[in-house]
């Protein structure tokens, strides 16, 4: 494993474009210089407007009803406190910082969840540079306060309506962007996806979850976590959260993916019902890196389906698929009807609305609390602001046991 | 020599590129027999992959009708062997697809190199494999007699190009404008630079990205290029025809016709470039 040949494994490389690789290959000296190696004090630059900008560290919490509830200590790793509610922004005001000190004028970016494409657009603001975010039509209209929110930042929202108008068209759809504008312009790649330096470069960004997680849980419960579990997307979140402890045989690490509403796949169609990339996918060749994939037997990538839009996804970072395979990090899921009802539990136990996503990770932790051990360190990726719309749709349009009343609510057009 | 490599020493090279069952498997036989019949000298024919990075709208269109329409990789070996063409043909597609192709322990590049042989494609334009990852396709290809075609992008410089150039055959593909396919009403200055800049390779030189008139073909040849790759001007044709709902027949002869328009460019492009070694551009 190493970042210097952008291979982990088998996984990894660059796969793109011909006009896109001196841009790459730029991008990967600047990743040496001024990441790794802190050129013009860059690294330095970056944590201290994490801290003024961004508010870390964020808190670990000793969550109190939970942990009663499991009759073991469970922490929660506050990210949905970070500046904008979710993790995203460590990578994106990281690369939108890398992107100036490189001398690039604008920024591009795709998003699904549009947690990034708000991180994106609040850096962009905060560091004066133009900010253009590609969404998929129907994350549009499933995230529709994230929309509204880089909107206010200034940023322009290209709707992107090929496919099924998810994650996946918009990064697709990034990449025609980037391919015509390379020579001003940084893509800033929302997940530990894509071509080398992207796939490392932002697990190092992402990675001060971690650094702060492992100090914080030292200091409060005495000693390290028994295992440590986090929703999986593409993977930033995961890779941020697991980076200081994967050294740490004793750890167990769990990347929880969406189970969606089943793990079957409809070949003829070309849909997996879920976005359980580690658990079911396959090796394939996707946006830039060979990772595992969704895609059905002659290598067509699928449809994916998640109810939250940030795990929607059909790939997943390099590292992490190749963490799974050596046996380091386990893969598990959580279907659609269980991470709602993980999102009203730690509602309702913990006062933390959590992003659906994130509420995979919990609902996991209900499940399998027996076999994690007496410290269990709980990554909460985000907050759920941005979902309440699709909750209340799909908790009222299904049998979620643990809702709380919302009829009303639903039949009075929810938040319109 | 390789009759791709015969088909540019012939004269400047006309090469048209569609996508293999756009918007079905019969039609888009007809469509690419008519472009024979309009002067192509080697066809690039596109395997649809479901996320075409390199692609702009026209042609991701394109590719979108044809996975609709049911086109796979295996329907595509079969598609070439339908053909009646004799011209040259190269396959253009991604790399999952090569990658995935086959079964077990022969699954991958060789498989489908092989495959591919078999019915009768001579070249491969992978536009997401770049030269770093290219030794798999580039051994079976060497395997099979077959020739790897590479991309120069008007970003291509210094090292890059030498590692391009150590691997190409066939012909090298110049693109002729950041970005991605499709067509333009001008050309760039992109174009003569990207010539310039590889007029020693020892390897046909064919412009594309944009093209989409018979003067392009002309002024691309008349720059120094040795052919004219054009997609997204004749898709669009497949592109109207659906829309409209005109006839596969009709449809067939307006490609047969614009082909015709555009090789006429190059070859006037050729004659003219004879006469006046170092044309200034306007
Ligand atoms: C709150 C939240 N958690 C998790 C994810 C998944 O992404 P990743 O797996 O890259 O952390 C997203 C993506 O948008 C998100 O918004």
């Amino acid at each position: 494993m190493s970042s210097h040949t952008g291979k982990f494994g088998e996984y990894g490389g660059q796969y793109v474009p011909e006009a896109l690789m001196p841009a790459i290959e730029e991008l990967e000296d600047a990743y040496q210089r001024y990441v790794l190696e802190n050129e013009d004090g860059f690294m330095d630059d970056f944590r201290a407007r994490l801290a003024d900008f961004g508010g870390r560290p964020t808190p670990l919490q000793h969550a109190k009803r939970l942990s009663e509830r499991y009759d073991r200590d469970v922490y929660l790793k506050r990210e949905d406190l970070l500046h904008g509610g979710a993790h995203k922004l460590n990578n994106a005001l990281g690369q939108v910082l890398l992107a100036k000190y490189m001398g690039k004028e604008r920024i591009i970016a795709e998003t699904g969840a549009g947690q990034h494409g708000t991180a994106t657009a609040m850096a962009c603001a905060h560091l004066g540079m133009p900010c253009e975010v590609y969404m998929g039509r129907r994350d549009i209209n499933r995230q529709r306060p994230n929309v509204f929110r880089m909107r206010l930042n200034g940023a322009e929202v290209n709707p992107v309506t090929v496919g099924r108008g998810t994650l996946k068209e918009a990064i697709s759809e990034t990449m025609r962007d980037w391919a015509t504008n390379v020579e001003d312009t940084h893509y800033v790649i929302g997940s530990v996806v894509g071509p080398h330096p992207f796939p490392a470069m932002v697990r190092d960004f992402q990675r001060v979850i971690s650094e702060e997680a492992r100090e914080q849980i030292r200091e409060k419960a005495g000693r390290l976590p028994d295992s440590v579990l986090t929703c999986a997307g593409g993977g930033s979140n995961t890779m941020g959260v697991f980076a200081e402890f994967i050294p740490d045989d004793d750890v167990d690490l769990y990347a929880v993916e969406a189970g969606g509403s089943s793990l079957e796949v409809d070949e003829e169609a070309g849909v997996a019902p879920n976005s359980a990339t580690l658990s079911t996918g396959t090796e394939g060749v996707l946006h830039g890196s060979r990772t595992r994939v969704l895609q059905d037997r002659d290598g067509q990538i699928m449809e994916s389906h998640s109810v939250s839009a940030g795990l929607d996804y059909a790939g997943v970072g390099p590292e992490l698929a190749d963490l799974v395979d050596r046996g380091r990090v386990t893969a598990v899921n959580v279907d659609d009807d269980h991470a709602l009802e993980g999102f009203h539990r730690l509602s309702q136990l913990e006062g933390v609305i959590p992003a659906l996503e994130s509420a995979h990770a919990a609902a996991y932790v209900e499940e399998n609390h027996e076999d994690l051990g007496e410290v269990i360190l709980l990554n909460i990726s985000g907050r759920g602001d941005k979902d309440l719309e699709t909750v209340l749709e799909e908790t009222h349009g299904r049998d979620i046991e643990n809702a709380p009343e919302i009829e009303t609510f639903a039949e009075t057009g929810g938040f319109q | 020599m390789s009759r791709i490599a015969e088909a540019f020493a012939d004269g400047p090279a006309f090469v048209p590129y569609l996508a293999a069952g756009d918007p079905n498997y019969e039609a888009s036989l007809s469509y690419v027999e008519a472009l024979e019949r309009g002067g192509a000298d080697v066809i690039e024919l596109g395997l649809p992959f479901s996320e075409p990075i390199a692609e702009g709208p026209t042609i991701q269109s394109a590719i979108v009708r044809a996975l609709e329409g049911g086109m796979t990789p295996t329907r595509f070996f079969e598609f070439v062997e339908d053909l009646d063409v004799d011209v040259p043909l190269v396959c253009m597609t991604y790399y999952n697809l090569i990658y995935q192709f086959g079964e077990g322990e022969e699954k991958g590049p060789e498989a489908f190199v092989r495959r591919a042989a078999e019915v009768g494609i001579e070249g491969f334009v992978v536009p997401d494999l770049p030269a770093e990852e290219a030794a798999p396709l580039r051994e079976a290809c060497d395997a099979h007699d077959c020739e790897l075609v590479f991309i120069v992008a008007p970003t291509t410089r210094g090292e890059r190009l030498e590692r391009i150039m150590s691997q190409v055959s066939g012909y090298v593909y110049v693109q002729a404008r950041l970005g991605t396919t499709g067509a333009r009403a001008d050309l760039s200055d992109q174009t003569d630079e990207s010539l310039a800049r590889i007029a020693e390779w020892d390897v046909p030189k064919a412009v594309g990205f944009g093209i989409s008139s018979g003067d392009h073909a002309q002024r691309v040849i008349e720059a120094g290029a040795d052919g004219v790759i054009v997609g997204s001007a004749l898709v669009d044709i497949v592109a109207k025809g659906v829309e409209r709902g005109d006839p596969p027949v009709t449809v067939a002869s307006r490609l047969e016709s614009k082909a015709r328009e555009l090789k006429e460019g190059a070859l006037r492009g050729a004659a003219g470039s004879n006469e006046q070694p170092h044309p200034e551009r306007t």
